[in-house]
């Protein structure tokens, strides 16, 4: 069986190593093979941008070879799919090789698109991408006072980072004694001030203790940088010093034009993670790119990325799948420079956050460095 | 004039609100929106939004499973 991954970020690494393991007897004697495509060869702990904006990480700290990370018999190649030919069963990369498979898995992740806002990328900073979140701490570092305005945009990846961001920024601004200099307004898509419902009842509280002010049901219309003050689809507007935006993000490139699925989003079964439609039986969808009503999170990607790599595990050994996934998520929550929380749900059940404590944010700091463990799989 | 459904039955994050809003967005004026959600709140937050900024609700029903079907008409 002829395996092909498309993405070698969290989904697709975490897949491929977990599956490599299980099948690789079925590797050494011929009966199945996995090549991965890449558009990198560097692989990026995404969730280490938030600490280079705060100035507590650099960005070369969170970068190892992909190759690196492999299990061997992996073949994998610095190439990426510009053309996906599903009902042949082929793609084709840019250096014009075309390669086949009999199972394709795509984990081509999702990307931040500031631009689709009029006024946002010329006049924000956010923590998606390196090279933004150098200027954000750059920004930050450099402001005197004033009021720092957090924007949120949809669908956007990682659902903790606009609470993260403020509550980062005010430990940030407190550290160099602007507290007082300084105004905090968050503004939020819905009537709450996160979308989940019982993370919301403990951050809306915090923010208040904090005197950070907040604006919920504001959804960014545009940003009037000439009058520094951006302006929602409710009709609102608000006039900021510093304006931190979650921008809204689409799928990639590739998988709009080859018309798998509309803004990048590639529909998805929820249980088996196969893409829907004509073509999706030897498709499995991964990551940010599904169309999931569910967060777009490295663990959202790591959870499906296990339940995958079991089911074709057991295909190449016994013909089946085993498990459906339950849409399990698991999200820290960073309430600080010295503080977290966390929440863990799925399709049925709601998470129960409990109050911050310095030990879930030491933990994630250990995470932070033990996630090369399970990038290789092994966590 | 389009129709489309978005399933965001069992979502706690983003939330049918979040979903329906991002879908909103790459629609076309007097496109319909078909919302499948198994959040009792949406019944109520949607059409809070929906007024807000100025689109239509269509209607709502509840199927003999629990799913609440809310349809919205994108009107600017
Ligand atoms: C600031 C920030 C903080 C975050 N914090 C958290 C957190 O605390 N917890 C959490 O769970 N998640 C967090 N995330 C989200 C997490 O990083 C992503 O959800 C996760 O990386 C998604 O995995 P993926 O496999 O879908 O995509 P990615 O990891 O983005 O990988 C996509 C891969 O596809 C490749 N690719 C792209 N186009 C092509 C192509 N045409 N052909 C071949 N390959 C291609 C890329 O090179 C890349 O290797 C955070 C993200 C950011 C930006």
């Amino acid at each position: 069986m002829r395996i092909l991954v498309v993405g070698g970020g969290m989904g697709g690494t975490i897949f491929a190593n977990h599956l490599a393991r299980r099948i690789h007897h079925e590797m050494k004697t011929g009966k199945a093979r996995i090549t991965m495509l890449s558009a990198s060869h560097e692989h990026v702990y995404q969730p280490g941008w938030l600490y280079v904006a705060m100035g507590r990480a650099t960005p070369d700290e969170l970068v190892r070879e992909q190759q690196s990370l492999l299990e061997p018999g992996i073949e994998f190649h610095v190439d990426p799919v510009e053309e996906f030919h599903l009902a042949h069963n082929h793609v084709k990369c840019k250096s014009g090789k075309v390669h086949e498979y009999d199972l394709i898995v795509i984990s081509t992740g999702s990307r931040p698109m500031p631009e689709n806002i009029p006024g946002l990328k010329e006049n924000s900073v956010n923590c998606y991408t390196a090279e933004n979140a150098v200027e954000y701490y750059k920004q930050l570092s450099e402001f005197k006072g004033g009021r720092i305005v957090v924007t949120v945009g949809l669908p956007h990846k990682c659902p903790m980072i606009p609470l993260e961001v403020t509550f980062a920024m005010y430990d940030f601004i407190k550290d160099r004694g602007l507290l007082d200099k300084t105004e905090f307004y968050y503004t939020y898509p819905i009537g709450r001030v996160h979308s989940l419902e019982n993370v919301a009842k403990w951050a809306a509280p915090e923010f208040d203790a904090k005197g950070i002010k907040y604006e919920t049901l504001f959804n960014m219309k545009e940003v009037d940088g000439k009058n520094a003050k951006v302006i929602s689809e409710e009709g609102s507007e608000v006039a900021y010093d510093l304006l931190v935006a979650v921008p809204p993000h689409k799928g990639q490139e590739v998988i709009e034009k080859n018309g798998l699925g509309e803004n990048g989003w590639i529909p998805t079964n929820r249980h088996s993670l196969h893409m829907e439609g004509e073509h999706g039986k030897n498709v499995i969808v991964l990551g940010d790119t599904t169309n999931l009503p569910i967060s777009k999170a490295g663990s959202t990607a790591h959870f499906e990325a296990e339940t995958a790599a079991e089911n074709v595990a057991a295909v190449v050994k016994m013909g089946r799948p085993v498990k459906s996934y339950d849409g399990k998520v698991f999200c820290f929550i960073e309430a600080g420079k010295d503080r977290a929380t966390y929440a863990m749900f799925n399709y049925q059940n709601p998470p129960q956050p409990k109050a911050p404590t310095g030990a879930v944010h030491a933990f994630k700091m250990a995470y932070n460095k033990l996630y090369w463990a399970t990038a290789r799989g092994l966590l | 004039m389009a129709e489309r459904t978005v399933d965001a039955r069992g979502s706690f994050c983003p939330g049918p609100l979040m979903e329906l809003i991002a879908n909103m967005k790459s629609m076309q004026v007097g496109d319909t929106l078909e919302l499948l959600s198994t959040d009792a709140g949406s019944a109520k937050d949607v059409p809070e939004w929906v007024h807000k900024v100025g689109h239509e609700m269509v209607d709502t029903n509840q199927d003999s499973e629990g799913t609440f079907h809310i349809r919205v008409r994108k009107a600017k």
